[in-house]
């Protein structure tokens, strides 16, 4: 029986397993030295503010692996033979494939700053990151301020985490404002308002220099390498971005770049393996997307398409329309299709933005300011349907009707108040047109595309 | 702030220890006039009663309510005792007439039910005397510490948003020792309402005033806990208001469920008793109601005149109509988590414990095999009453039909619903009852399944499988489980509570009536991915 070996059992990695289990009865076997069990990397942030328990972070009780004949092996992964088809692992022992899947996912980007090793710096990604800081900032004793390099979405979220604690974050951003190489200004600036709601020191345009220790060897200050300033604190979070986590590919002969370099059906270039999830770099960008795309929904998709590949239904990795999420604090976020920020959308897109005037909620929607084509959505504050966008972008649906149908998309809770109208009342002022807006209607969405 | 919190909380524990300190307090006993008024009043006919009451209790001593229960209950079984042993001696020598002729002398009634009654009589002492202060001391005390311990979280949790920290770090929410000390108190509490109302005596003269001015007679044990209950849920229902102050759909929600406890459960049934008709929740739906067709029952409502009628013919309407086509519209959360009682005090009191109850594959198995057991039970007890009613007879198919209804008040009505259903909320969760044993929630669960427009929709592929949904999921659905495969939920079990959509970081759940078409939507490959590989794999 064949054999297919995982190495990472994340969210790709696991997914690949469980729908080539749905098609085929071979041999599967999870590689994973960060923990036995499948969990939600997404929810550790979670388990240290006391929202859930590890077990919770788990998707599938532990019973479930052996009843569908996974087998789960725990090891750190030295190098892989490709010669001989063969897994060496650190403690020597080794593991023979037919066919590698390998899903290792992403580290924390250390960028050579000195003391970047230091004990009490930590990235976000791994269930030992969450260890460790509940190692060294288990409260507002032990740890009297955290200093977080990096404003993305994981140094958000763990500012979020270390606020819960009451711990006081330094929050150094290189950008002059939040995220904005993604959202666009208006969003952008929301989100640094919302940052400093939460009583976190954010420092904009400010860059790490280095971080120091004291005797012991332990994090003791760092310093700002624009002003110089030094920041007495006991943890530094290491958040600027993700990188694929492949150091162990090095002697494999296995092609690799960033990340591991793979074509549009994910196989690399030895026959019999294939790359899946953050660690995957497309040879050329799929559309708009990047070449590696470090997230979730993506490394699950991959792992949908590959399976289906492995059980002898050859298919190329071809994502629909974008989307994601995210929360900033209190403030959820949702995209659909593309919306690019200032700096890096093109001469043909224009925004319609629409923004609450009291509460943290505004939409920015992006079109093609000839064709009047709808491009994508930012929503924060407000939910929308998935299901309903993609149907508009697929129909290739203008700004227009997108407007006039909004009640359909929107996915608040029943009862919450609906800002459509005042929404569609600001295009139509701003374009001087006559956009009514429909009532939301079933059938339509329920109709598919 | 922090100060006030904790000085509430000071309050509320004081209040709650006087509460429970004043049932040891007071004296019970009786002069002879007053057993001579009791004896009377009852109608015994038991030559022995006033002999042995008279011995046990008509003293100018100081007895407390545990003393007094003792010698009342012993008094009772000493004046029955000769009765019995002509009954022994004639059933002997086989002379049927003289057996049969004893049975009126003996005082039927469960022992501390009679202590109770005569309790109520006998009872004096400062609680009774001071009944405003004991109350302000009692309920007043609990109230305003509890407010205070509430109402400075506006503050310290912070701006508007799901404010779930530290509830796995937190010895009151992670079955810590605390969870276990309430876990007692309400076990015990709950035994004693049931089992030892004599012991709880003094709580009632506490109400009296209240139920004198609602329906014109003294209070009873249990007018104290469909009080307490409504105290609870409004005291309770603040901290929800601030918690999801957010939360459009809690907030009405918990409005809805307040209003129907204190309008339907408890000032209307009230108010009808003052007016000398039945008390009647209106909103209680048979076989929750379990009683409803008893003979007792049945015979109140056809005694009644014309409400009596409305009532019978209601009761009949609710549960065959009204409960499956509302479900059929709305769910069966129309009545489980906006109106029902049981749903109203765990959606309250329950929700600082709703992530205990048990996700697992085992748990949901138990569950269907439980619920669907006691959705039997009742209507086999209901039809077995039924027959006897209509019939005359003691017995159907072999079973005894006083035995049946006894059974099912003992360990489905008392035990089930009261002491384990509220009792091991702390441990278990605040939905246990609901989720393996009320046999109305059965009966609405098969609705919801098979026939009705709710679902929980799932936005798409915007699942990250966090487990937030399913770890604050009251009935103990893996709801992550379907929002993860992109799947709507649709289980008989869902009251649709909201809190799994409100807790959801990525905006994935939204509670919904919608076209039946449509509504069960098993899927393999996610929205967002190739949509040639999604019509292949889902469509095949």
């Amino acid at each position: 029986m064949e054999h297919i070996v995982i190495i990472g059992n994340g969210i790709s990695g696991v997914t690949a397993a469980r729908h080539i289990r749905k098609n085929s009865d071979k041999k599967i076997t999870i590689v994973s030295a960060e923990t036995k069990y499948f969990f939600s990397r997404t929810a550790l942030m979670y388990i240290y503010m006391g929202h859930m328990k590890f077990e919770h972070t788990q998707p599938y009780e532990n019973w479930f692996w052996e009843k569908n004949n996974i087998h789960l092996k725990e090891g750190f992964v030295a190098a892989v033979n490709t010669e001989k088809n063969q897994l060496e692992f650190t403690n020597g022992e080794t593991l023979s494939y037919d066919k590698l899947i390998i899903a290792t996912g992403s580290k924390p980007n250390k960028f050579g700053w000195p003391g970047q090793d230091l004990s009490g710096v930590m990235g976000m990604y791994h269930k030992q990151d969450l260890d460790n800081l509940e190692k060294y900032a288990p409260d507002n004793e032990t740890c009297k301020r955290a200093v977080i390099v990096g404003g993305g979405l994981i140094g958000i979220e763990l500012a979020e985490m270390l606020r819960s604690r009451k711990i006081p974050v330094t929050f150094l951003v290189r950008e002059d404002s939040f995220w904005n190489g993604v959202l666009p200004a208006q969003e952008s600036e929301m989100i640094n308002k919302h940052i400093k709601e939460h009583h976190i020191d954010l420092r904009l345009s400010t860059n790490l220099k280095e971080i120091k220790a004291d005797e012991n060897g332990q994090v003791k200050s760092i310093i700002i390498e624009e002003t110089g300033e030094e920041i007495p604190c006991n943890v530094v979070g290491l958040t600027a971005g993700v990188t694929p986590n492949i150091d162990f590919l090095k002697t494999s002969g296995i092609e690799t770049d960033k990340g591991v370099k793979v074509n549009r059906f994910l196989e690399t270039n030895i026959k019999n393996i294939y790359a899946i999830g953050d660690c995957a770099e497309q040879h050329e960008a799929i559309g708009r997307r990047r070449n590696i795309e470090a997230v979730w929904y993506t490394g699950r998709m991959m792992g949908e398409t590959l399976a289906q590949t492995i059980c002898g239904n050859k298919t190329a990795y071809k994502p629909g329309h974008w989307f994601n999420s995210a929360k900033f604090l209190d403030i959820e976020y949702q995209t659909y299709g593309w919306v690019f920020s200032e700096r890096n959308k093109k001469e043909n897109e224009a925004y319609f933005q629409w923004k609450h005037p009291k509460e943290n909620k505004c939409i920015t929607i992006s079109f093609d300011k000839n064709s009047k084509l709808f491009l994508g959505i930012n929503t924060f504050g407000i939910r929308m349907r998935h299901e309903i966008f993609d149907n508009w972008l697929t129909q290739k649906k203008s700004i227009e009707h997108v407007l006039e149908h909004l009640l359909d998309a929107n996915f608040d809770p029943e009862f919450y108040k609906l800002h459509e109208k005042e929404i569609v009342t600001k295009f139509n002022k701003e374009n001087n047109t006559n956009i009514q807006l429909k009532k939301k209607s079933w059938k339509r969405i329920f109709s598919k595309a | 702030m922090k100060a006030i919190k904790y000085t509430g909380l000071v309050i509320f524990l004081i209040g709650l220890a006087i509460f429970t300190g004043s049932i040891f307090t007071g004296s019970f006993n009786l002069t002879s006039a007053e057993l001579d008024e009791f004896i009377k009043e009852k109608k015994y006919k038991n030559e022995y009663i006033k002999e042995e009451l008279t011995e046990a209790v008509v003293t100018s001593k100081k007895i407390n309510i545990f003393e007094f229960s003792t010698l009342v209950r012993n008094a009772f079984e000493e004046a029955n005792k000769p009765y019995y042993n002509l009954i022994d001696k004639y059933n002997k020598e086989k002379k049927w007439d003289k057996k049969g002729a004893q049975y009126q002398y003996i005082i039927n009634g469960k022992p501390h039910t009679l202590s109770y009654t005569l309790a109520k009589k006998a009872g004096s002492g400062f609680v009774k005397e001071n009944v405003g202060l004991l109350w302000f001391l009692t309920f007043g005390l609990a109230i305003i510490g509890a407010l205070l311990f509430m109402l400075p979280n506006l503050i310290l949790l912070g701006k508007p948003g799901i404010k779930n920290d530290h509830i796995y770090h937190n010895s009151a929410t992670n079955r810590g020792f605390i969870a276990w000390l309430v876990l007692i108190y309400l076990v015990v509490f709950y035994l004693v309402l049931y089992f030892y109302p004599d012991y709880i005596v003094n709580w009632t003269f506490i109400l009296d005033p209240i139920s004198n001015a609602l329906n014109g007679g003294a209070a009873s044990q249990w007018f104290v806990y469909g009080f307490l209950y409504c105290v609870v849920m409004l005291t309770m229902a603040v901290r929800m208001y601030i918690k999801y102050r957010h939360n459009k759909y809690q907030i009405i929600r918990t409005t809805s469920v307040l209003f129907f406890q204190i309008v339907f459960a408890f000032l209307i049934p009230e108010i009808m008793s003052s007016l000398n008709m039945p008390g009647y929740d209106f909103k209680n739906a048979f076989p929750l109601d379990y009683d409803f067709f008893f003979e007792w029952n049945l015979k109140s409502l056809t005694e009644s005149g014309g409400i009596g009628i409305f009532i019978l013919v209601w009761g009949i309407v609710l549960t065959l109509i009204i409960v499956p086509v509302m479900v059929y519209f709305f769910g069966k959360r129309w009545y489980c988590s906006w109106v029902c009682g049981c749903g109203g005090l765990a959606e309250t009191l329950g929700d600082p414990y709703r992530q205990h109850s048990d996700k697992s594959l085992n748990a949901w198995k138990l569950e269907r095999w439980l619920i669907h057991a006691v959705l039997v039970f009742s209507l086999v007890m209901t039809i077995i009453t039924l027959y006897c009613y209509f019939s005359g007879a003691q017995s159907f198919l072999g079973i005894n039909s006083q035995w049946i209804k006894d059974t099912y008040s003992f360990l489905i009505g008392a035990w089930f619903a009261g002491v384990i259903g509220t009792g091991f909320y702390p441990i278990f969760g605040n939905r246990v009852w609901c989720r393996f044993g009320c046999p109305l929630a059965a009966y609405l669960g098969l609705v919801q399944r098979f026939k009705s427009r709710f679902r929980i929709t799932t936005n798409g592929g915007q699942c990250i499988s966090c487990g937030n949904c399913s770890t604050y999921c009251e009935m103990g659905i893996d709801v992550r489980a379907y929002a993860q495969k992109g799947e709507n939920i649709i289980r008989s079990s869902c009251v649709g509570c909201g809190v799994c959509s409100a807790v959801c970081p990525r905006g994935v759940l939204k509670l919904e009536n919608g076209p039946e078409d449509g509504r069960i939507n098993p899927t393999e490959i996610l929205l967002g991915n190739d949509v040639d590989l999604m019509d292949l794999v889902n469509e095949k």
